[in-house]
């Protein structure tokens, strides 16, 4: 196998979508079988229950009807026969980002991560195609006993904690993407918060997609014990290719009693990228559990981030920004599972569509019957651009009982071309006029996101109204 | 640098419609630096419309006739393009904004007159927006709030006096900047105005009350009718035109007319 990389790179624009050729040293093949499962197997040195989980996971997937009965038939442009499942350069992610390999390391270079870790993060992992590159907390964090690895490295080194969590939150039948990842899954974090302990920098972990024709499977657990507090922060990018390139995640999110997740997702997706990502916490007595999810960019997303309240007094939150450019589909919303008394959960939503960009909510809240003193607050606000853009809601609200309160608000409004031109006559480009109205749309939203992360989203929303006008 | 000649707004035989609809029908008017000109006419005159049409507005279309900003027409470019080159409009009606605060946007005006890559400096932008706001009597709690959303008549005018002090046009237009506000709050927006005047900047005050002109004294004064100017005079003209109303001007105009 060659060493020699080639050094002809794609620039454009936008600061995700520009790609360095790598080599990679294990590699699945395209397509999908029993055989890829044991390669996948065999390269990551997979215990037995791990093989008889995914192998499992890959009968559910086999099973299940693509969810085209309410979603997008444009899922069934998914080709899996045509999707490489694995590739990795190793598998052991590194500690120190001197070793990591040159042509991966520049390109989290160029994407900032090196930079942002020093300035603001508690831990970082950045994983390039199917595993990570490079895993490290600083040390004073993990002095008190926090574990951040991939996931590879948790159900080996910490099954204990592993094994009790994993699945369990979202069982791989879940639905058929998240029977998907439980057959191939690679990557993601693995992490653990002993009890009470606060960790007050977020924990960070990047997802880059470098290859054309490659399904990025990776999957998160995250455990705070009785009383500790972490945020963990993701970002993703991938350049964009011609052909369809996916994206299917699992997240599991356990909050012990009185812990509080905050769990922070800013996508930016190139325009090929299917992106089907099952995320779900479970929140004990009065634990908190908060996505705070930004989806910008992809073909299409489908995402609806969950909480199970499963004790008594505790809480779940979704904020959530959608932004559905020119021939996207964002298809995002929430899921609350009320399933204990004095339980409390709340939704804000709020989608941009431009273009022929198309912004779907789907929200489900759930208080079955037998409970008492659960409250839900519905809030969702839909901007349109233009006239081709498309924005749908389906709230779905099974309240039962007394005593529980339910509050559902949604708006639509435009950006009309009055607003334009009063921002246009002080001196603001139509672009920037647009990005302008955007971000005050998404104003009171991000005000609640760390400082980093709202320049961010600011920055990714400015480049998506200057391609999307002129 | 330049020659005074080229110091001026200047208005050919402007003709201008919306969809069918003509509504300016040859309309000419030379306004020179550091000196501030009237217009007055009734409602539908056609006054909002030369103001939109001098910044660019996309509704409306104009069929012949140019505008020229220091000699060159700026009637090919984009509103932006225009607003950069120092022409300021004062809304009759100002848009709302929602979650856009009137720091962030006069802040954002700013930046966008700066060259790529230089940023504005943060604690000077704040200095200079506190002492225009006081100057105008705009509480300081007003830069968080969004541009006009939920404000007064009155509010709205003076925030559009404290985009223009903040902005420093070389030409501005201010549309009925006067209407909605009390008395109280018409002296407060003049004497913004008035401190603005000045050799460097040259105004053209949209109204229908010659109140304002009582204030904002006026170095001509122009009277609209049906898309053209049919009278220009001196500021006794406003006077008058409140004293005596418009039908005599516009009789005057119908008999040269048919006189030619
Ligand atoms: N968007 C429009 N569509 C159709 N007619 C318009 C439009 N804007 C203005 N007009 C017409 O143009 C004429 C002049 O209006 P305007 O410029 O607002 O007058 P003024 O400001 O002097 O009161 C009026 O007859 C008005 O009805
Ligand atoms: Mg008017």
């Amino acid at each position: 196998m060659s060493t020699e990389t080639k050094p002809d790179i794609d620039i454009d624009r936008s600061v995700g979508d520009f790609r360095y050729d790598v080599d990679y040293a294990f590699d699945a093949g395209v397509g999908l079988s029993e055989a890829t499962i044991d390669y996948i197997c065999d390269v990551k040195g997979d215990p037995d229950w791990v093989r008889a989980f995914r192998k499992e996971g890959y009968r559910k997937f086999l099973e299940k009807p693509m969810p085209t009965h309410w979603a997008t038939k444009d899922l069934e442009n998914i080709v899996f026969e045509n999707i490489r499942y694995y590739l990795s350069q190793g598998q052991v992610p590194k500690r120190s980002w001197d070793d990591v390999p040159e042509d991966v390391k520049r390109t989290f270079e160029r994407l900032g991560i090196p930079e942002q870790e020093r300035k603001f993060l508690a831990g970082v992992e950045a994983q390039f195609d199917s595993e990570a590159a490079y895993s490290n907390i600083k040390a004073a964090v993990g002095e008190q006993g926090v574990i951040f690895v991939g996931s590879a490295e948790g159900l080996k080194e910490h099954p204990e904690i592993f094994r009790k969590w994993f699945g369990k939150v979202i069982p791989s039948g879940d639905n058929k993407f998240s029977a998907l990842n439980s057959a191939v899954f690679s990557g993601g974090s693995f992490i653990y918060v002993p009890p009470g302990v606060k960790v007050s920098h977020p924990l960070q972990a990047y997802f880059r997609i470098n290859a054309q024709n490659f399904g990025q499977f990776e999957r998160t657990l995250i455990i705070a014990d009785e009383g500790a507090e972490l945020t963990y922060m993701e970002g993703c990018t991938a350049p964009k290719f011609e052909t369809a390139t996916l994206h299917s995640a699992v997240v599991e999110l356990v909050a012990m009693k009185g812990a509080k997740i905050q769990y922070i997702t800013v996508q930016n997706w190139s325009s090929n990228v299917f992106n089907l990502v099952t995320k779900r916490g479970i929140a004990h007595e009065n634990a908190e559990v908060k996505w705070i999810d930004c989806n910008i960019g992809s073909r299409l997303t489908m995402k609806y981030p969950g909480v199970v309240m499963k004790e008594k007094g505790a809480r779940g939150e979704v904020v959530s920004i959608a932004l559905a450019g020119n021939g996207q589909h964002q298809d995002t919303g929430a899921k609350m599972i009320h399933a204990a008394d004095n339980t409390t959960s709340n939704i804000i939503s709020k989608s941009i569509s431009l273009g022929s960009g198309r912004s779907t909510y789907r929200g489900m809240v759930h208080v079955p019957k037998h409970l008492k003193g659960c409250k839900n607050n519905t809030e969702c606000d839909a901007l349109l651009i233009n006239t081709h853009s498309r924005t749908d809601t389906y709230p779905a609200i099974s309240v039962r009982g007394q005593g529980n309160a339910v509050q559902h608000e949604a708006s639509v409004s435009q950006i009309n071309s009055e607003q334009i031109f009063y921002m246009q006559q002080r001196g603001l480009s139509e672009a920037a006029a647009m990005s302008l109205a955007v971000n005050g749309f998404v104003n009171d939203l991000v005000q609640q996101f760390p400082m980093e992360y709202s320049v961010e989203l600011k920055r990714l929303i400015d480049l998506e109204m200057e391609g999307s006008v002129g | 640098m330049s020659a005074p000649a080229t110091s001026t707004l200047s208005i050919r035989d402007l003709h201008a419609s919306i969809g069918e609809k003509p509504i300016l029908k040859g309309l000419s008017l030379e306004i020179p630096k550091g000196e501030v000109h009237a217009i007055m006419g009734k409602n539908g005159a056609g006054k909002s419309t030369l103001a939109k049409i001098m910044a660019g507005h996309p509704d409306y279309t104009v069929t012949s006739g140019d505008v020229l900003l220091d000699g060159e027409s700026i009637l090919g470019m984009e509103p932006d393009v225009r607003a950069r080159l120092g022409l300021f409009l004062a809304f009759q009606y100002p848009m709302e904004i929602p979650g856009v605060t009137i720091a962030n946007f006069i802040r954002a005006a700013l930046q966008a007159r700066l060259p790529q890559g230089e940023e504005l400096e943060a604690t000077e932008y704040y200095a200079k927006l506190y002492a225009k706001m006081d100057a105008l009597s705009v509480p300081r709690n007003f830069t968080s709030r969004s541009v006009n959303e939920g404000f007064s008549g009155g509010e709205k005018k003076r925030c559009e006096i404290l985009q223009m002090a903040m902005l420093e046009p070389s030409y501005a237009v201010l549309d009925e900047t006067d209407s909605g506000l009390d008395i109280d709050a018409l002296k407060i927006v003049s004497a913004g105005v008035n401190a603005l005047r000045g050799p460097n900047i040259g105004m053209l005050v949209i109204t229908h009350y010659q109140r304002l002109l009582d204030y904002i004294v006026p170095d001509k004064v122009h009277v609209m009718s049906d898309g053209r100017i049919i009278h220009s005079g001196d500021k006794e003209l406003a006077l008058k035109l409140e004293a005596q109303g418009y039908d005599w001007v516009e009789k005057e105009y119908a008999d040269a007319q048919s006189a030619l």
